[in-house]
């Protein structure tokens, strides 16, 4: 690259005509993006820095917009009814990640003790099958296994536990455990198929070794299993984490954050303020909230597994 | 070696959890098979299938219009997300130009923002140009939202595509444009379809959009469709039940009989 000054004129001509050549390269290259990032540019970053502007306006979505600056974040900040609903988020949490992860780990842990499984896919494909299924079909579902009538109840009535039936979704103390158990059920099937498919990477020299230093079977899932998982964990992690932060879909159908406002979460949030309380600008500071804590969340998770950094 | 009693207790709990994602799943279609006028909001079993809710539902419910809308919504997304990423990713894994890692790492942001977050401007936005309530509402927004796993998918199979091959064209005077739709395309047909199945499912399953966008009850999706249909029939679960269940079952039926490539694919691409 520093040849060009002292060779001089003579290679002045390939030289411009590598340059014009690369910058043909260049002009096809962008001519290749150019679709994809017009529709990007319009109907995702366009919206986004718009949501950011307006979550700096007092807006109606009707009358003339005034400037509050950050004054909605503020607000949202300080307000009770999106700390619990930052909060109601936090329990999603760990019905949505941490029960899911820690029983597939529990289980994986137990099923690679020196075992080899086979014809493994039709579980797979069984506890997997939660995943796939359409968000409205699950809430659906589950609201009717609630219901005060519903299998839940029936169930429990008959093994004489009368006293503890109720109608879950419309409890205030029990709305919000109850919708984070669909989480729990969607999931884990997620973590274990996750889980069960990094299992099969590791090496299995590592476990005749461990077996070899006389390990039982809970020493050779912390000194095995748990470290070779750290991908699958962090991806579990981060998906499911995400999940449970977002969650509108199932508290939608399921409880419209109720009763009361027992189960609303951020995502319900921005929804019910811009269209059921016409607060425009505080909804898109909730939606840019929401965005900047699943940022923070994910980067974080990023970090347990030093082989993901992109 | 392994003992026959630990494969047993292996499958015994694999076998729980089978159960236990199956039964809400089963007790939808055992309901939507229940006689109307015995159903109840619980899930129940029938004394003698009656398959002729699935065709009230389908009458009383409009599910022939919302499948329909459903139908061409993701239809549209499907090909239009797999041709600009196909192209986008072609350009990302073989090409090098002034801007390139900027214009990754703005992509990278599609792949982190919530739909929750541009929601409510998107909605002003295009009520602003009169696009709201029109397939077109649900169709961009849910290519834009797409865009982003399908062209890091495409990009990194591109990529894993021997670059001699590539070049053996070029010197046999191919143009990029033919290399791309005659060496590359038809190679890449597994990734292409684990992509179109994934973006598939998103788009069917999708609920905020359609319920924010569409107000027309002759454009609203089959989730949204659902939706409605429960605030109206929660006495009759029957019809409920067999409304879930054809909004369910295309995506699990696909799912069924391409399941290898469903779960690795979702599984590859969350590692992304």
């Amino acid at each position: 690259m520093t040849t060009t000054t002292a060779v001089g004129a003579r290679n002045d001509a390939p030289t411009a005509k590598k340059k014009k050549s690369r910058d043909r390269s260049e002009r096809a290259a962008y001519l290749y993006l150019i679709p994809a990032y017009v529709v990007f540019g319009f109907f995702l970053l366009y919206p986004l820095l718009h949501g950011v502007w307006i979550s700096l306006y007092d807006w109606d979505g009707l009358t003339p917009a005034t400037w509050v600056g950050i004054g909605n974040y503020t607000d949202a900040l300080s307000d009770p009814m999106l700390r619990k609903a930052f909060t109601h988020s936090a329990v999603l949490i760990v019905f949505y990640a941490v029960i899911p992860i820690l029983l597939a780990l529990l289980l994986t842990g137990v099923m690679t003790h020196a075992t080899k499984l086979k014809r493994l896919s039709f579980f797979r494909v069984v506890i997997f099958l939660p995943q796939v299924v359409a968000s409205v079909v699950v809430a659906t579902t589950w609201t009717a296994i609630y219901a005060p009538d519903g299998v839940l109840n029936k169930a429990l009535s008959l093994v004489g536990l009368e006293a503890v039936t109720r109608p879950w979704l419309g409890d205030f103390a029990w709305a919000l455990p109850a919708v984070g158990l669909i989480g729990t059920w969607v999931e884990i099937g997620l973590c274990l198929v996750l889980f069960l498919a990094g299992v099969s990477q590791i090496e299995p020299e590592l476990y005749e070794a461990a077996r070899l230093d006389g390990a039982g079977a809970v020493r050779e899932f912390f000194a095995v299993t748990l470290p070779g998982l750290r991908p699958q964990i962090a991806v579990a992690m981060t998906l499911t984490v995400v999940a449970g932060l977002k969650s509108f879909d199932l508290i939608f159908v399921a409880t419209r954050g109720g009763p009361g406002t027992s189960t609303t979460v951020p995502g319900f949030e921005v929804y019910h303020r811009a269209f059921d309380l016409n607060q425009v600008g505080s909804a898109c500071a909730v939606g840019i909230l929401l965005t900047v804590v699943i940022l923070i969340v994910t980067t974080l998770i990023q970090r347990i597994d030093p082989g993901e950094r992109a | 070696m392994i003992s026959k009693r630990e494969a047993t207790l292996n499958y015994l709990i694999l076998g729980v959890f089978a159960i236990i994602a199956l039964f809400p799943l089963l007790g939808v279609l055992t309901s939507a098979l229940t006689d109307p006028s015995e159903s109840s909001a619980s899930l129940t079993f029938p004394t003698s299938p009656h398959f002729e809710n699935f065709l009230t539902a389908w009458n009383e419910g409009h599910f022939g219009t919302y499948m329909r809308s459903s139908v061409l919504v993701t239809v549209s997304v499907v090909v239009i997300s797999s041709l600009l990423a196909v192209l986008a990713g072609y350009a990302f894994a073989t090409m090098r130009f002034r801007g390139q890692s900027v214009l990754f790492y703005i992509l990278l942001l599609g792949l982190m923002v919530p739909s929750e977050a541009l929601i409510i401007p998107l909605y002003y936005d295009l009520r602003g140009v009169g696009l709201t309530d029109t397939y077109w509402a649900l169709i961009f927004p849910q290519v834009a939202q797409s865009l982003a796993f399908c062209t890091f998918w495409m990009r990194s199979f591109f990529r894993g595509i021997p670059t001699s091959l590539i070049e053996a064209a070029k010197l046999d005077g191919a143009t990029r444009w033919s290399v791309l739709w005659r060496i590359l395309a038809p190679i890449s047909r597994p990734a292409l379809l684990t992509m179109a199945m994934l973006v598939f499912m998103w788009t069917w399953n999708e609920f905020l959009m359609p319920l924010v966008m569409i107000t027309s009850e002759n454009l609203r999706t089959a989730p949204l469709g659902l939706a409605f249909f429960q605030g109206q029939h929660t006495s009759q679960f029957s019809l409920l039940a067999a409304g879930a269940t054809i909004v369910a079952a295309p995506v699990v039926i696909v799912y069924l009989f391409l399941q290898r490539h469903f779960i690795a694919g979702m599984l590859a691409g969350a590692v992304k």
